[in-house]
């Protein structure tokens, strides 16, 4: 079902313009409006758009959240930028959405290309792999802690048992964010096959035969057939996959709160310590406009990008 | 014999995904002393309900449960309330710089949470609000991800059946409740899925706002528990547990919908 097909016919706007009126009944429609729009639009504003203005503020100032506030100017965005944390907190980021997505991606693809077919006990497997979507991230992080721990853990002791001396999981620096990854990609497999599932299943079932009749290999169509069709769905998923890992936080905060000695501080894990422990409140501002700004730009670049090789037949 | 194969596969992938939960059931089970045993025991001597004890003792999980739970639904409702009637002026209200406002919600969309937080718990603790279940609830009131959606929504309702409401002498707050809503229900319901997750796994801006236990949610309350009880994984487990139940009893009921929400989200 696209949009397209879902969208009313065209037609006249009869009520492009609201006729004209007396002054009272004028009135009364801008109560109607107000009626209708102030409910959402005084929480907005008092929640999003005086928060966003007054981050932009603080962001221009040193403060701990305690003593009156010292204007700096743009000195917190010129120290950051400076700063090794920060490239630090950016790097670990980038590493986190460079092992989950990859990951995701692939396992949800080859899951959904499974359950393309028909298959019994489908919907059973699609709710289990769906399960872990609806369990909240602090839970999936815990159970994961709890796997993964290091002399109790039963994925250690399993490793164990095929002779493999299992590695020190999130204590061990080296190994902390392939932890938090293999967590998420747990996670997120069966939101991420949900999707490409439905991609797939808006393929028409005659282009693959007849690209078979063609004699043409499984291949061969899933290459010229399966993933040029199924670009749209593969651009939603990247695109909220890399706004959600730029913005990854919950599970790293649980698993090992930026540790251990920094190898997982990710840059929401920094604006939290910047703000509530080092009392660097402004500096934590900067930095959450800094990554605003790159989540901001790769999404755009993304979006000009698409017409590349997004294809919306 | 592809077929088995492919059988296999899924069948191993959904083992994968169901093991931790079972895991988690088990290990709950395990009393105190046994929970480190190595090699891990599959069905623990002396099995029981010890650690579910030592839970309630530890912190008011019914309350924090019932927290999360109403703070959810009352989430959703006024996420729905106020997102579908922003939904219906942005739609079929015409008025001076209607465009320029809705491009401002579009905005919105875009800025992450966490650019938020600090002025957020500032405007709380200006007027006094930290630690209250208003400022939990306040920030997720108004939704620009909602009335994005719905203003989609209401567009695909044909003006005719407004036109035919009109000649009937119907108000707009009327046409709204009447003829609107009725026809964009699949797209409210879908909606609601969305704000129900969204508040029942909100971890950061609670972890930000709340410090008594008796206002906490389920993502804190568990959070806080792990910070008490680190090598008590029995106890740990046992709250997940309990704290997967009832989004799971709600999954059960809802999961083809559920599933078919986040579909259609990928094909928009």
């Amino acid at each position: 079902m696209s949009l397209a097909t879902e969208q009313a016919p065209p037609q006249v706007r009869r009520h492009a313009a609201p006729p004209r009126r007396t002054a009272g009944q004028r009135w009364r429609y801008a109560g109607t409006v107000a009626i209708f729009l102030l409910p959402s639009l005084i929480p907005l504003t008092l929640f999003t758009l005086v928060p966003m203005a007054g981050s932009l503020w603080v962001s221009l100032h040193e403060w701990d959240l305690l003593q009156p506030m010292r204007w700096v100017g743009l000195a917190n965005y010129v120290e950051l930028l400076g700063e090794e944390e920060t490239r630090a907190a950016f790097l670990h980021t980038l590493y986190f959405i460079a092992g989950y997505l990859p990951l995701v991606y692939a396992g949800g693809l080859g899951l959904a290309m499974l359950l393309n077919r028909a298959m019994k006990g489908r919907n059973l497997f699609r709710a289990v792999y769906f399960l872990p979507v609806i369990t909240s991230w602090v839970v999936v992080a815990l159970m994961w802690k709890w796997l993964l721990n290091p002399a109790s853990g039963i994925v250690n002791w399993a490793l164990g048992l095929l002779g493999i001396d299992g590695p020190g999981w999130w204590t061990d620096p080296t190994w902390a964010m392939p932890s938090i990854i293999l967590a998420s990609a747990w996670k997120d497999l069966g939101f991420v096959m949900i999707i490409l599932l439905a991609g797939l299943q808006a393929i028409p079932g005659e282009y693959h035969e007849a690209a078979r009749v063609d004699g043409a290999s499984a291949w061969q169509r899933f290459r010229s057939i399966t993933l040029p069709l199924l670009s749209p769905s593969t651009f939603f998923v990247v695109v909220i996959s890399l706004i959600n890992g730029f913005q990854v936080f919950d599970q790293v905060h649980v698993m090992t709160g930026g540790g251990p000695g920094g190898a997982t501080q990710v840059a929401v894990e920094q604006v939290y310590k910047m703000t509530f422990e080092y009392g660097r409140a402004g500096a934590a501002s900067a930095l959450s406009w800094l990554l605003f700004a790159v989540v901001l730009l790769v999404t755009l670049v993304q979006v000009r990008g698409q017409r590349r090789w997004v294809n919306y037949g | 014999m592809a077929k088995a194969l492919k059988y296999l596969v899924v069948v191993a992938g959904a083992l994968v995904m169901l093991f931790p939960f079972a895991w988690a059931v088990i290990t709950s089970l395990t009393p105190d002393g046994a929970v480190l045993a190595s090699p891990p025991d599959f069905t623990p001597e002396g099995a029981g309900l010890g650690a579910y004890e030592r839970l309630l003792e530890a912190m008011p999980f019914w309350r924090i449960l019932a927290n999360s739970l109403w703070i959810g639904l009352a989430s959703t409702a006024l996420q729905l309330i106020t997102s579908a009637m922003a939904a219906y002026a942005f739609a079929r209200l015409p008025f001076p710089g209607r465009g320029a406002l809705f491009a401002v919600y579009l905005a919105t969309l875009m800025v992450p949470l966490q650019v938020l937080i600090v002025p957020l718990f500032i405007e709380m603790r200006t007027f006094q609000l930290t630690d209250t279940y208003f400022a939990v609830l306040a920030p997720t009131v108004a939704s620009a991800f909602g009335v994005f959606l719905l203003r989609q929504a209401i567009q695909q309702v044909p003006r005719e059946f407004d036109e035919a409401a009109v000649l009937d002498g119907a108000g707009h707050l009327r046409i709204f409740a009447f003829v609107v809503l009725p026809l964009i229900r699949p797209a409210l319901a879908t909606f609601a899925i969305f704000a129900f997750m969204a508040s029942w796994n909100s971890y950061l801006w609670p972890l930000v706002i709340l410090r008594s236990p008796e206002f906490f949610t389920l993502p804190l309350g568990l959070a806080e528990l792990h910070g008490r009880f680190t090598t008590e994984w029995n106890v740990v487990m046992a709250g997940s547990v309990v704290s997967v139940v009832p989004i799971l009893i709600l999954y059960l009921f809802a999961q083809k919908h559920v599933i078919a929400s986040v579909a259609q989200s990928g094909l928009k």
